[in-house]
């Protein structure tokens, strides 16, 4: 891996739930408990999980949209908790989103060229005639017309949309950006083609991805590396070619075999998990998957597993590897 | 052009058409108000007083013998010009309130919202009375105080708006942004908590139109000799039985214009309401 762009050090996230009755203000939402992994520059990392195990969350933390509650984010090596507003302000340029609801996420009221322009002007970038030529490069850049910036968010359909979305991402030229299920909201048909357009951008503008999603097949098909979550942790995190074909954690064993396979005759093992996810509120002790994992014992009733390097690169959070 | 849909929708509704119209009229007749009077509004006559319809006289005269259509036309100005100025000094404070208490909250919004509630608590009227008695029974001080009276309603409306455009993904992309406050307010949350407040002050020029004359007709308001609809309606009062012409116009004029109004805003509520847009 090269150098260390993003870098979580322990990071936790509770939100506090009032509970009614008197135990009030003990209990919390655990969404993220206790995670550290390192993202470099130019990598693609992808973080995969069922909804509700924090990879949101995560995304959030790691971007310092919100403050974790215990933890830290370390960009390029400095504690982002620590940066002043002018700081944030320059990291903020940094650091772009994409989210997953392109319907949202623009302001019906304003035209796409405002829109796409907004982030340039926000950190004053260009007069206007350089911020019209930009927004015209920025249309083209994502496959649309510079004749679109006149039009409103509601001409457009959902792939269109997010390709706006995505131009007014890059209008700051960012290093980091954050892609939060960023094809989730849309029709298959549409969603290769805006993958396909991330990918290529990537690679031409050697920009570092945290791809969040719960579809396997998409991050197989952008990650460099992949972070598998459970219940707020990392349980398992490696080179997605080598995790995706042999994965090891049984969690991870047990999401792959639940991924469809494009391929009407092959068979393969399915790995059926009883029960559900427990409660983030309230999580089991120990290892957090004991309760459904067909290999637990009594240590993983009591002791939570720490992610241990078990191969080169591959680490696992699992007393059984 | 996308800008034009609700004026095309408004068109397509038949009661906000007629209402556009009725205030139409009553704005040209605003406008128009000493070509179109046949006589001084103030001359009186002794000779010809409470006299009923005439050629002369198309709705007769008053217990002075003054034209009352003259003073009826006449007293459009004074209404239009009740109806905006009261709405303008209860909409932009209210609104500001309501957008820096909806997008700050905590302490801000409770100390804000808890002084709109004391405002709210009085009846409208009596919290109208109450400030034109302290500032003074006149025209302007009518104005103010129902002004006044009516800066809750938008403050809350506007919160409520901004409560929930807030949490709003594409609000919250321009904080993402590194976007300051005031830019999120004016350019983004602002804009679209309009629609709301837009329907409101229309109706709300109908009902600042009827308070003032609620006041003008208690003594409070405009005063005589003023052809204000609300003072015409009181004068006429003591001659109900023999001369009912007196009020019975004046009235119909206040009736044309809150009607008027009120026809335009329930016709803007279908248009900008979002649920009935398709996107």
């Amino acid at each position: 891996m090269a150098e260390a762009l993003l870098q979580a050090e322990g990071l936790v996230k509770h939100y506090p739930v009032r509970a009614a009755g008197l135990r009030q203000g003990r209990a919390a939402v655990r969404a993220v408990e206790g995670v550290s992994f390192a993202v470099g520059r130019g990598e693609s990392f992808g973080i995969v999980g069922e909804s509700g195990c924090g990879k949101s969350t995560l995304g959030r933390l790691l971007l310092r949209l919100e403050a974790p509650s215990a933890g830290r984010v370390l960009y390029r090596g400095e504690d982002l908790g620590r940066f002043d507003s002018r700081r944030l302000k320059a990291f903020r340029r940094e650091a772009q989103i994409i989210y997953q609801d392109p319907y949202s996420s623009l302001n019906p009221r304003r035209r796409v060229g405002e829109l796409i322009a907004e982030p340039l002007e926000i950190h004053g970038i260009g007069g206007p005639a350089e911020r019209r030529a930009r927004v015209a490069e920025l249309l083209r850049e994502v496959g649309l017309l510079p004749d679109h910036a006149r039009r409103y968010p509601h001409e457009f359909s959902g792939g269109q949309r997010q390709r706006i979305v995505i131009a007014r991402a890059l209008a700051l030229n960012p290093g980091i950006l954050l892609a939060d299920e960023p094809v989730s909201a849309l029709d298959v048909s549409i969603q290769a083609q805006v993958v396909n357009l991330l990918r290529e951008l990537q690679e031409r503008l050697g920009l570092t991805y945290l791809f969040i999603s719960h579809d396997l097949g998409l991050i197989e098909y952008v990650a460099d590396r992949v972070g598998v979550m459970y219940l707020g942790r990392m349980v398992e995190i490696g080179p997605c070619a080598a995790l995706c074909a042999a994965p090891l954690h049984p969690y991870t064993q047990a999401l792959w075999s639940a991924a469809p396979v494009p391929d009407p005759t092959a068979r393969k093992a399915r790995i059926l998990l009883a029960g559900d996810v427990p409660s983030p509120v309230r999580p089991p002790p120990g290892c957090a998957f004991h309760p459904r994992c067909r290999e637990a014992f009594g240590r993983c009733r009591e002791e939570t597993p720490a992610l241990r390097e078990v191969a080169p690169g591959r680490l696992v959070a699992c007393h059984n590897r | 052009m996308a800008e034009w849909e609700p004026v095309a929708g408004l068109l397509r509704s038949k009661s906000a058409t007629l209402g556009l119209a009725l205030i139409a009229f009553v704005l040209g007749v605003a406008l128009l108000g000493p070509a179109l009077a046949p006589h001084d509004p103030f001359r009186t006559a002794p000779l010809e007083r409470l006299a009923g319809p005439s050629a002369a006289h198309p709705f007769g005269t008053d217990s002075l013998g003054r034209d009352i259509l003259s003073r009826v036309i006449y007293g459009a100005r004074i209404s239009i010009l009740i109806g905006l100025i009261s709405v303008s000094i209860s909409l932009f404070p209210g609104t500001l309130l309501g957008l820096v208490a909806g997008y700050f909250g905590r302490r801000l919004d409770s100390a804000i919202m808890r002084a709109m509630d004391m405002l709210l608590a009085f009846p409208a009227i009596l919290l109208a009375i109450f400030i034109t008695a302290i500032l003074g029974p006149s025209l302007p001080n009518t104005m103010i105080a129902v002004g006044i009276v009516y800066i809750p309603h938008y403050a809350r409306i506007v919160r409520s708006s901004v409560l929930a455009l807030k949490e709003q993904l594409f609000v919250q992309a321009i904080a993402h942004l590194g976007g300051g406050h005031g830019r999120i307010l004016f350019r983004h949350v602002l804009p679209n908590a309009l629609p709301p407040i837009i329907v409101y002050a229309t109706l709300g020029m109908g009902t600042a139109v009827l308070q003032a004359a609620a006041l003008g007709f208690l003594g409070l308001g405009a005063q005589p000799p003023q052809p204000e609809w609300g003072v015409m309606l009181s004068e006429g009062r003591q001659y109900l039985q023999i001369a009912p012409h007196v009020a019975a116009f004046p009235g119909a004029a206040i009736f044309v214009l809150v009607l008027g109004f009120n026809l335009l805003g329930d016709g803007l509520r279908d248009v900008l309401d979002p649920t009935l847009r398709s996107m």
